[in-house]
């Protein structure tokens, strides 16, 4: 599926919907779960074959960029032997693979810390994001695809057609950027830049700032860490919530046609609990397939959005660690994206399995 | 309901005709930008920093759009800016095209060990973060047209693979395939002359689409600084350079910003037009 | 006395002119059976759906009245129409294979309108889907009711619906061709059961079929449709002894007799058909002025 999280053409996403619950009902849960831990190490491995790779072709000694300009050879060989960068690609695959796999991801270049305490002090404030979007996402997706359904025909429901063409045809970068002129210039109500106000005393233990704050009841910290929050994380789900109100709409629709439904309408519930009772949970499978590959593409996006809010995650780190050719910061960063791709889409198919009853009973 | 579907057509046809007139006048201004830009796209004037519209108290006339902070006319800068996204979207997007078709249709249609190597291949490209791989290329290959249009190729071409593969499976799946082959057509000819044809559609529509990411993608590396040299106006550059003045000088990221939305959103509506044309099931 | 009486109801296809349903009046008395036959498209479901209100959006009721009980269904609000079907109607639907929700228990199925628009306790409602579902000869209740509609066979499920429809005691139940889905040699039980029930409840009950053999042995009075249109409306026995309508005739004529299977079929004569078109055409004079 397309790049760049987001994809302007939903028949086409229904497609591969549809292909891959085919496969999931033809194979033995168990077997294909095997065989998809297998493809995923293959496909870790080749995302970090890759990015050794593709880094290290850079024109330019890394280390000569970070030296002060009177630094002699002497000095550069010194530093180059000392991060092992003398060495041929494959000797230094070998050598960090093995560190890797020792949970040793090297010295980051420029700031001289172990890139695994770097990339997981980051990692939390990602992970905010992309939840707090995924969460928005699946809330105002669902809502406009209930509205849909129960309003299909009039135009309200043309009215969420239209709004949710127009959501996914523009990626979050731009609805990024829209958000920040509307609430943060033009309406300011939200915070357009960081993570939290930087004047404030924190007294977190771990980088889950918005969790804690929660668990410590400071709900004052909450609500600025909310508040530069906000904005990020629409950017990011509203691609996504389109995508669910189309997909969710049009199988909630085909659902509404089933006799199950119709014999539900006459013992006397309301439209609503129609929907959500007996529609909705059947309806809802294709959607959850989709959502989680969908996911993978937010927390994608999150480079570029994590960019435009200032926003100190992990995709921020990464463009700087590109423009510092900090290669083993860089390699972490690549890896870190790779294994959570990969992790979600393990998930999905896991959940997906356990959620069909025919499947589970069958 | 009748009336109903007649006006939901009426309204795409509109969207349609809308988004080609968009994509026509850009073709126009970057065309004719020598000629129309009122200001040389490049000159800066630092007396003459962040004009604003013309409009607002305090504009300078012959500076329509106003001036960025270095003394640059917005509007020149916009119409030239049309130039290279209008390249990278062509460029780029015909080249992922040619591609990525090429290879999702020789897995979906060949099989066997092809597609599992470019299934296997796509697998691997799905798990890197799209926007820092192109970066991340950018700063291998250094900055300039050339490369950003090398990284879109590079990164993009998975998107085609992908739905002409699956494509293409379905189709070889078909009854007229089987009679193709049992009529003694070769196989290489067959998904020339039997697949392709059927696949073309979904491939169109497709390289739609992907003109509007090229120009997205363009954007973001110039947003980052990676994409041509700072002072080549580029939209995603102008967009950069407004962010940072955002709350004195609104007028720099907004005039950009409103185009770089309007055609991303006409390409995209181009391609949903299209798909319904070709293919009425689809909707 | 009459439960269901429907007076002149037309319905069409919104923002078409043709009527689906033309100027349809029939009553159903208070626990008996109405038979309502016709072809394929006469509007036989559409009558059905229009009692219970579940017309599709894309038609409306343009003129008429359904009154369940002396109270017209079509003055109610939306949901007083809802609440008032909910407690006094129910559905015995065609396929059973699709009239069940594939994600939900059979238990909640059967049990949730009871608690939920009856306002029964669950204990009760419990014990009444194991009693219910014991007249319809199921014996391992509590099996079935923790089951999942995939798990069971098609002329189980049917009758989990006939059981379902039963639970609460309506004082009317629609049967939409309740058989035609099965397999032949479990239509004739179905059917026997479904008499079975109506007797021992004294529900009343519309019995939506295209088979005459069929009405004459279930049903005490029936409606004849053709083209949306009722061209003969009338108790069974006068009807199997000479229907009055030419298609009606014909009609009777088409089914194969229950004393003589083999006897030579007649299909409904072409002329027939053009006087019966013919007729219902006419209905529609000066209608558009309404
Ligand atoms: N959802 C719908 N939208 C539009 N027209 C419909 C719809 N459902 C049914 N119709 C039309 O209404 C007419 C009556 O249909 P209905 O389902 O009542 O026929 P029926 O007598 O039950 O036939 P069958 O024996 O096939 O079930 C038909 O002409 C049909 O084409
Ligand atoms: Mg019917």
């Amino acid at each position: 599926m397309p790049p760049h999280g987001y994809s302007p053409s939903g028949a086409v996403l229904n497609e591969w919907a549809r292909g891959d619950l085919a496969v999931t009902g033809q194979m033995q849960l168990f077997g294909r779960f095997l065989v998809r831990l297998m493809t995923t190490a293959i496909t870790l491995l080749g995302v970090a074959v890759i990015v050794f790779v593709v880094i290290r072709v850079v024109p330019g000694n890394p280390i000569a960029m970070m030296l002060p300009p009177g630094a002699t050879e002497a000095d550069i060989a010194t530093l180059t032997a000392l991060y092992g960068l003398d060495k041929s690609i494959f000797q230094q695959f070998v050598i960090w693979a093995g560190g890797v796999l020792q949970g040793d991801f090297g010295m980051s270049i420029t700031t001289r810390q172990p890139v695994l305490a770097l990339v997981m002090g980051r990692l939390p404030a990602t992970l905010e994001l992309s939840v707090m979007a995924l969460v928005m996402a699946v809330f105002l997706g669902g809502a406009a695809a209930l509205g849909g359904t129960l309003r299909r025909g009039t135009r309200t429901e043309g009215a969420i057609d239209v709004g949710a063409g127009m959501a996914l045809s523009v990626p979050d970068f731009l609805w990024g950027l829209v958000l920040i002129l509307i609430f943060g210039v033009l309406w300011p109500v939200f915070h357009i830049s960081g993570r939290v106000t930087p004047s404030l005393d924190l007294p977190f233990s771990s980088n889950f700032y918005l969790f804690e704050s929660l668990l410590r009841f400071r709900f004052d910290l909450w609500a600025d860490i909310v508040s530069h929050m906000f904005l990020p994380a629409l950017a990011l789900a509203i691609p996504l919530a389109a995508i669910i109100a189309q997909l969710l709409k049009q199988s909630l629709k085909e659902t509404m046609h089933l006799d199950y439904v119709t014999l539900a309408r006459t013992k006397g519930y309301s439209e609503i609990h129609v929907i959500t009772r007996e529609a909705l949970p059947n309806a809802i499978l294709p959607t959850l397939t989709l959502v989680g590959v969908q996911f993978t593409f937010l927390i994608g996006g999150t480079v570029i959005i994590e960019r435009l809010f200032s926003y100190e995650g992990l995709g921020n780190m990464a463009i700087d660690a590109v423009i510092n050719r900090d290669l083993p910061l860089i390699q972490g960063i690549v890896i870190l994206f790779a294994v959570i791709f990969t992790g979600v889409n393990l998930l999905v198919d896991l959940s997906y399995a356990l959620l069909n009853p025919r499947l589970r009973h069958g | 309901m009748a009336e109903g579907r007649g006006q939901i057509t009426r309204r795409a046809g509109l969207r349609l005709w809308l988004a080609g007139l968009w994509l026509t006048a850009l073709v126009l201004a970057a065309l004719l930008a020598p000629w129309i830009a009122p200001k040389d796209p490049l000159a800066q004037d630092l007396f003459l920093g962040r004009l604003p519209p013309f409009w607002v108290a305090g504009a300078e006339p012959g500076f329509l759009l106003g001036t960025d902070s270095l003394g640059r006319d917005v509007l020149s800068r916009i119409l030239y800016g049309a130039r290279i996204a209008l390249v990278v979207a062509v460029v780029a997007g015909s080249l992922t095209c040619l591609i990525g078709a090429t290879l999702g249709l020789l897995a979906g249609f060949l099989r066997g060990w092809v597609d599992t190597v470019i299934s296997r291949l796509i697998e691997i490209w799905m798990a890197f973060p799209p926007v820092l791989f192109s970066i991340l290329l950018i700063a291998v290959i250094g900055p300039g047209l050339s490369s950003i249009i090398i990284a879109i190729v590079v990164i993009d071409w998975t998107r085609f693979a992908r739905v002409v593969r699956a494509e293409a499976m379905a189709q070889g799946a078909m009854d007229y395939v089987a009679s193709a082959q049992v009529a003694g057509r070769r196989r290489g000819s067959t998904m020339w002359v039997e697949i392709l044809p059927n696949v073309l559609p979904t491939i169109v529509v497709l390289l739609t689409l992907e003109m509007g990411i090229a120009v997205i993608v363009e954007a973001i590396l110039s947003f980052v600084n990676l994409s041509i040299s700072t002072d080549d106006p580029t939209w995603g550059g102008m967009i950069a350079e407004g962010r940072s003045s955002i709350h004195h000088a609104w007028w720099v990221i907004v005039f950009p910003l409103i185009t770089l939305f309007l055609t991303v959103l006409s390409f995209s509506q181009l391609g949903e037009g299209l798909k319904d044309r070709f293919d009425p099931v689809l909707r | 006395m009459s439960y269901l009486q429907i007076r002149h109801l037309s319905a069409r296809l919104v923002g078409a002119k043709d009527r689906l349903l033309r100027d349809v009046s029939l009553t159903v008395e208070r626990g008996q059976v109405h038979g309502l036959v016709g072809e394929s498209g006469a509007g036989k479901s559409m009558i059905g759906k229009a009692v219970l209100g579940i017309l599709p959006q894309s038609v409306e009721i343009v003129e008429g009245s359904i009154e369940l009980d002396g109270v017209d269904l079509l003055q109610l609000s939306a949901a007083e129409r809802r609440r008032r079907i909910g407690a006094h109607c129910a559905l015995i639907p065609q396929d059973p294979l699709t009239a069940l929700n594939p994600s939900r228990r059979i238990g909640p199925q059967i049990t949730d309108r009871l608690v939920q628009i009856l306002g029964w306790d669950r204990t009760r409602a419990e014990t009444r889907a194991v009693q219910i579902l014991g007249e319809v000869q199921i014996e391992d209740a509590a099996r079935v009711l923790r089951s999942y509609p995939h798990e069971l066979s098609g002329g189980m499920r049917q009758r989990i619906l006939i059981a379902s429809a039963f639970a609460a005691e309506p004082k009317l139940i629609v049967a939409d061709e309740p058989t035609t889905a099965l397999d032949v040699t479990v239509q004739k039980q179905i059917l026997k059961l479904i008499a079975q029930m109506q007797a021992r409840h004294g529900t009343a009950l519309l019995f939506v079929t295209h088979d005459l053999g069929v009405v004459s042995k279930v049903c005490r009075s029936l409606s004849v449709l053709y083209g949306g249109m009722v061209v003969e409306d009338t108790a069974v026995r006068p009807f199997f002894a000479g229907p009055q309508h030419p298609y009606a005739r014909a009609l009777l004529a088409a089914t194969p007799k229950y004393t003589d299977p083999l006897a030579s079929l007649q299909p409904v004569p072409d002329a027939v058909i053009a006087q019966v078109r013919q007729e219902v055409k006419a209905s529609d004079k000066g209608w558009f002025h309404v």
